[in-house]
């Protein structure tokens, strides 16, 4: 992956199975979100395949491509929401694009996503006149809009306060285990990836490629290699050269 | 306050210490690093340098790029820098400015500043932005094909609300600069023909300048500035706030989306602007040619009539057509490039008026040229 000369990653080879929270971690910088944008289709890679369903997403023509990403529903790190439509506006305007429901049932179908975010009510508001936190929530409403199989979110916990984030954890590991939905979450939140994630690959800003996969917690437990410890415990290993600074003062 | 003083003292075996006093200070005059760094050049073969600062009374961020200095120097000459004689809250400092080492890919290639490099430059730019402009074209061609052929996704009630922004609420402004530019041209015209005696072919200039070419040009210009501007913020917030991946991701094109409508809502609002202007800059005419100049409502009226022809009118109203499409394009072209940072969607704005306004004034230029060789005007 790369931007004109600037290369961000490269060798990586990775498989997310159905059902999994996979999580993609790596410190700031090293292209978690550009990954990201690969896989939702808003960026080709130089060189290498996406496989989503067994089909190569950018060997497809354009159309084909398209509505297989409308198995996908992404919730982006700022919401995204269409500022000019109130929330109902937004989620149903997947819907009255793509199947050819009727406004009642389009009506009914957005409640129900926004009841399912516990957002119940705010039908009628406007993205600026909600705060930082509902407006994830009803951005994650509009990605269930069309019942994804997979669910792809772009540092969900950025900007929420502790009990927000936990909320919103709570609430993907509900829809992954009631809908069987596959969630994928770059995330840089150890308390949240520790806690729901199923599986993970780490992205390394020096090497620039995949210095380690599997769970969360596992990696916690038997890692060895510095950068990704580091991570995990949060610079609180015996090794890591954050602490040699906190003895000297 | 201790006026801040460094003194070197050289000690055998290859070391030197340096002894740091005073109160350093942003606001004192500091000693600078440059100068002990050439006394320790003085001694060859240095090997070890040691700071003391039992003198040190204060210190702030001048202290620790003094030091910073030195250690650059004896690194890049294998001499040890002994730290350990400063305060600890500097060493700590120190230490964490050193703790991340400097990413050295991230630098960015210093831009040669000559006359040459710059035309360079611009000349890059300059096709790399026709290219996108060629690209965008195509693009809404494309979209224009779909619309044709009912399978757009454009909204028909974004389109209306649209045009009720380019055309109704853009009427006041028209209305006042069309007849100012009317009595301008009215103005500059009369006071040469006035030598002739000639004052009545105010109303032929106004009425044939306006119709064929100031209606549909500062009625374009004007929108450039007023609703080409305003696509361009749109867009752009919209860009910034990712809210045009969230449509790619949700199965629309953000060309039949966003672009479409407000071309058509342009290219269906401006030329009636366009004939609007034009009345209002011929009244403007009037007003002059009968304020200052004593020739009558009547007359003036009379002489248009007989003046002016249709083509006059068609050819003019054609041109505010095709500069409608233009702005519309710069516009959302300009919104659509926009960067993901704040600052941007300023820069997108002024660069939607301003390419707005050039393709404007280009397209002029060949038109004229096209409907003279066309000799449209023959009686």
């Amino acid at each position: 992956m790369a931007y004109e000369d600037f290369l961000v990653q490269k060798d990586m080879d990775f498989d997310v199975l159905r059902g999994e929270i996979f999580i993609i971690m790596g410190a700031s910088g090293c292209g978690k979100s550009t990954l990201l944008r690969h896989l939702i289709g808003l960026k080709p890679p130089v060189t290498g395949e996406v496989f989503f369903d067994r089909q190569n997403l950018w060997k497809l023509p354009q159309r084909e491509r398209q509505s297989m990403l409308l198995k996908m529903g992404i919730l982006y790190q700022s919401g995204a929401l269409w500022s000019s439509m109130t929330l109902a506006e937004n989620i149903a305007l997947p819907l009255t694009a793509h199947t050819s429901l009727r406004t009642r049932e389009i009506a009914d179908l957005v409640s129900l996503k926004l009841a399912l975010v516990g957002l119940s009510g705010f039908e009628g508001f406007y993205p600026a006149e909600i705060s930082g936190g509902m407006q994830k929530r009803a951005a994650l409403a509009r990605a269930l809009a069309l019942d994804p199989e997979i669910l792809l979110f772009d540092e969900p916990s950025a900007g929420l306060d502790p009990i927000s984030a936990r909320r919103l954890d709570r609430l993907i590991v509900h829809l992954s285990e009631s809908l069987g939905i596959t969630a994928v979450i770059v995330t840089h939140d150890l308390a949240s990836l520790l806690d729901i994630g199923t599986n993970s690959i780490f992205l390394d800003t020096e090497t620039k490629t995949i210095i380690a996969k599997g769970p969360p917690d596992m990696l916690l437990k038997t890692s060895t290699h510095p950068t990704v410890r580091d991570f995990l415990t949060r610079g609180q290993s015996s090794k890591s050269t954050l602490n040699t600074h906190e003895r000297t003062r | 306050m201790q006026q801040p003083q460094v003194d070197i003292l050289f000690e055998p075996s290859q070391s030197a210490r340096v002894l740091i006093g005073g109160a350093w200070h942003i606001g004192q005059n500091c000693p600078r690093a440059d100068a002990t760094i050439n006394q320790l050049k003085s001694l060859q073969g240095l090997e070890i340098v040691r700071l003391e600062s039992q003198d040190l009374t204060h210190w702030d961020s001048l202290l620790l790029t003094y030091i910073r200095a030195l250690s650059q120097f004896c690194g890049a000459h294998e001499i040890t820098l002994d730290t350990s004689g400063l305060p600890e809250g500097v060493q700590g400092l120190l230490m964490l400015a050193a703790a991340v080492p400097e990413r050295q890919d991230a630098g960015r290639r210093e831009d040669l500043n000559d006359g040459l490099s710059i035309l360079g430059r611009h000349t890059l730019w300059l096709i790399k932005d026709i290219a996108l402009l060629a690209d965008f074209i195509g693009e809404a061609i494309l979209g224009f094909l779909r619309l044709l052929s009912g399978r757009s996704q454009m909204r028909w009630g974004d389109f209306w609300r649209l045009v009720e922004a380019c055309g109704p609420h853009a009427l006041p402004i028209i209305t006042l600069i069309s007849t100012l530019v009317g009595m301008i041209l009215a103005f500059v015209g009369a006071v040469q023909l006035k030598l002739f005696g000639a004052q009545i072919f105010i109303a032929d200039l106004v009425g044939l300048g306006m119709a064929r070419e100031m209606g549909a040009m500062m009625t374009a210009i004007l929108m450039a500035g007023r609703t080409g501007s305003a696509f361009a913020a749109e867009i752009g917030s919209m860009t910034v706030n990712d809210e045009i991946d969230a449509l790619k991701t949700s199965g629309f094109s953000p060309m039949d989306f966003l672009v479409m409508p407000r071309i058509l809502a342009m290219f269906v609002t401006i030329p009636l602007l366009c004939l609007y202007a034009d009345i209002w800059g011929m009244i403007g005419g009037a007003l002059v040619a009968a304020g200052l100049f004593d020739i009558s409502a009547s007359e003036y009226l009379i002489q248009i009539q007989s003046r002016l022809r249709l083509i006059d009118f068609e050819v003019g109203i054609g041109k505010s057509a095709v500069f409608g499409i233009l702005v519309a394009t710069a516009g959302c072209l300009r919104g659509l490039l926009c960067q993901r940072n704040a600052s941007s969607v300023g820069l997108a704005t002024t660069s939607a008026v301003v390419t707005g306004i050039v393709y404007i004034v280009i397209s002029d230029a060949v038109m004229t040229l096209l409907v003279t060789a066309l000799n449209l005007y023959k009686r």
